[in-house]
């Protein structure tokens, strides 16, 4: 039920941030952001796109544990998903194609925060289909 | 673009509503409340919203009515009327009305009733509700919920207006045909409020009461129906002779046309002026505007970039990055309404979608052939004109245009440049005064105050002038045709030219006067000045924008091209993941 999503610019910063129940939210970024470096570390290892990778914290909190996926494209923009169990390959997927008709609106500066209301539905709807 | 409710009466989660739901919903609010402030019609939309934090409440039984109208079974209405608060805090405050309209936003649209659920963008919630409603409530503004509801009802019914008396019992006895005779219309007002999408007539379904579960309401009811039915009265009387007359009209009306569509359609004139400003910027009108050209361009209308990108993403339908004619046409009037103070649609209106403006505007003929020739020329020479050609000074006539005999992009130029090119000179250095020199001969054209905004002279013109663009496009359309007797040779392209000439005017003035290099001829008759200079400007103006056309075009194509790569390439690596063998940590 819980869930997050996080929108990651090149420079780390965050572009879209969205988090469901809002009272997790405070411990979702703290999430997210510690799973910035796991980022980095794959990326660095070589790879040409990271294209999905799981962080499993496990017993992190003993109480409820979340799995944090992670995706990058092609332009360094990371998606950070906080999710307790989903279909992640699809969610991904769609989150970027949301992302790209972003980018095609000429009046969105790579680096703004992401203000589109499609997006905004997009994440939505998967919100409400995970939870 | 959004405004925060809820924040005045403190109960339940923070509350983000667009324009124009804040309008719909303050809209409802007072009709529920009877408040005179939020009453039906009352100016601009700005104006007329309603202030969350005012202490007035809705009286429990025309909430109910409402929420019945939703057509949503009562279980759900239930539920909508305990997460908002309502049941909690005992009333129907503005924050629990505005909570639990969204809520029933959601429930129309499928979503699960949490408060999850209402953080999105919905469309506006649905209301199946006969108009005598506001009769109903203005014979008895205290009635209750349930039961009681339905004899007032019936007796309205017989002491309603006459016409919607006739309408009425037309329905009940054919609902089948109720489709038909109730097309949603309202009151002028009601423009400007993107309202529910349908407050039809179906007299069946607001037949069906559901009075049980909220017979549980009737005691929170009870101390605001006399509060609100005093002050409720005369506004609601007054809303109910808005209705009375606008049913008249309906009779009149087009039934297939949605009151909501009014402000959303786009009438010939301005057609005619959006396609002559998508040439513009891009000669082939069956090519597109790339999206950095589309950029510069409505940025000119001084609408905040949010808002823009708002637009884009309203008209850009297949998300290219790039306008086509009717995406481009669509944008710009939404550009142009959201200028004349209508607030944005949640979703683009059906008679902005591009297959809609597709079929109902074909290209009218004279344009057709006149650019057809255009745009041969423009493909045959695609490299960038050499400026030195406009030193050519002969005038040739503009019916050579077609059948030239040099080489056909040196022939448009100097068709277009005449003698005038020496105005160049003098107009990079008076700009305004050009400007302002240009505008008087030539018949009145909306593409003034769009482009000339920039001109110092010119820049306090610009909203009333664009208020008046839609009107002046009429005055245009005509004044066109008449315009330049004293060259009818050179009328078409001259018009073709004008709104080139002054939307590219300031970005290259520079340019120009580089042309004006050339021999100066002085002209003494101010007149023969301005349409000289008017020439010189379009030719160097043509020549650049040949130019960018072409790289325009070019760069779209390669948009295009990436995002479709883009998109294999997330394709491939997720056949490429679901190969892979999954590592856990």
């Amino acid at each position: 039920m819980a869930m997050c999503i996080v929108v990651i610019a090149k420079e780390n910063y965050p572009l879209y941030i969205r988090s469901t129940p809002t009272e997790y939210t405070l411990k979702f970024y703290y999430m997210v952001h510690t799973s910035l470096d796991v980022v980095d570390e794959i990326s660095a290892m070589g790879k040409a796109l990271v294209y999905q990778r799981e962080l499993y914290l496990g017993l992190f909190y003993p109480t409820e544990d979340y799995k944090v996926y992670g995706y990058m494209t092609s332009s360094k923009v990371k998606f950070v998903m906080v999710v307790d169990s989903s279909n992640t390959a699809l969610i991904f997927q769609k989150l970027h194609n949301s992302y790209t008709d972003v980018m095609c609106n000429p009046f969105y500066n790579p680096g703004d925060r992401i203000q589109s209301r499609a997006f905004d539905n997009t994440v939505t709807l998967m919100m409400i289909q995970v939870c | 673009m959004e405004a925060s409710a809820g924040g005045g009466c403190g109960a339940g989660p923070p509350l983000l509503l667009s324009d124009g739901e804040q309008q719909c919903y303050s809209e409802l609010f007072a009709r529920c409340a009877g408040t005179v402030s939020g009453g039906p019609g009352s100016g601009p939309p700005e104006a007329a919203r309603v202030a969350p934090g005012t202490t007035t409440t809705a009286a429990a039984g025309p909430v109910a009515d409402l929420f019945r109208a939703s057509q949503l079974p009562s279980e759900t209405l239930h539920q909508i009327t305990e997460l908002c608060g309502a049941k909690r805090a005992g009333y129907f405050g503005p924050t629990q009305f505005y909570v639990a309209l969204k809520l029933i936003a959601a429930a129309q649209s499928g979503l699960p009733v949490r408060t999850e659920s209402i953080k999105c963008e919905l469309p506006l919630p649905r209301f199946v509700m006969s108009k005598s409603d506001g009769e109903r409530r203005i014979g008895n503004p205290a009635e209750l919920l349930g039961t009681k509801v339905q004899i007032p009802y019936l007796t309205t019914e017989k002491n309603s207006f006459k016409r919607m008396d006739d309408e009425d019992k037309q329905e009940t006895q054919s609902p089948t045909m109720s489709p038909l005779a109730s097309p949603p219309s309202s009151p002028p007002h009601y423009q400007r409020v993107s309202l529910s999408h349908g407050y039809s007539k179906l007299r069946s379904s607001t037949e069906q009461m559901h009075p049980a579960p909220y017979e549980a309401r009737q005691p929170l009811g009870q101390s605001e129906g006399p509060s609100s039915g005093g002050p409720g009265s005369k506004p609601l009387r007054r809303q109910a002779s808005l209705i009375r007359s606008f049913s008249v009209e309906r009779e009149l009306q087009d039934n297939s046309s949605n009151y909501l569509d009014e402000p959303w359609r786009i009438t010939e004139e301005q057609r005619e002026y959006y396609v002559n400003q998508f040439r513009s910027l891009q000669p082939d009108p069956s090519s597109f505007i790339s999206g950095s050209v589309a950029k510069n361009f409505f940025t000119k209308s001084k609408l905040s970039i949010p808002e823009l990108s708002y637009i884009w993403e309203l008209s850009d339908a297949d998300c290219d990055g790039a306008l086509t004619l009717p995406e481009f046409c669509a944008a710009f009037h939404l550009i142009v309404a959201r200028k004349n103070g209508y607030p944005l649609p949640e979703g683009l209106p059906p008679t902005l979608q591009p297959e809609y403006l597709q079929a109902a505007f074909p290209k009218p003929k004279w344009e057709c052939a006149l650019f057809d020739s255009y745009s041969e020329s423009m493909s045959a020479n695609q490299q960038p004109r050499d400026l030195n050609r406009m030193e050519k000074t002969s005038v040739k006539d503009m019916a050579d245009f077609p059948a030239p005999t040099q080489d056909v992009t040196g022939d448009d130029k100097q068709a277009l440049k005449s003698t005038g090119n020496e105005a160049l000179s003098k107009d990079v250095s008076e700009d305004p005064a050009v400007n302002s020199g240009l505008l008087p001969p030539p018949p009145a054209l909306p593409p003034r105050p769009y482009p000339s905004q920039s001109e110092p002279v010119s820049e306090g013109d610009l909203h009333p002038q664009l208020n008046r663009a839609p009107s002046q496009a009429a005055e245009s359309s005509p004044a066109k045709k008449d315009a330049p007797h004293a060259q009818p040779p050179s009328k078409p392209i001259r018009r073709k030219f004008r709104p080139e000439n002054q939307s590219t005017e300031n970005q290259e003035p520079s340019t120009g006067g580089t042309a004006s290099a050339a021999t100066v001829k002085p002209h003494p008759t101010v007149h023969k000045q301005s349409s000289k200079q008017k020439k010189a400007i379009q030719t160097a103006i043509r020549k650049n924008k040949e130019a960018n056309a072409v790289l325009a075009r070019l760069n779209s194509e390669l948009q295009q091209q990436l995002k479709e790569v883009h998109q294999e390439r997330i394709a491939l690596e997720n056949q490429l993941e679901q190969l892979r063998p999954v590592t856990v940590l």
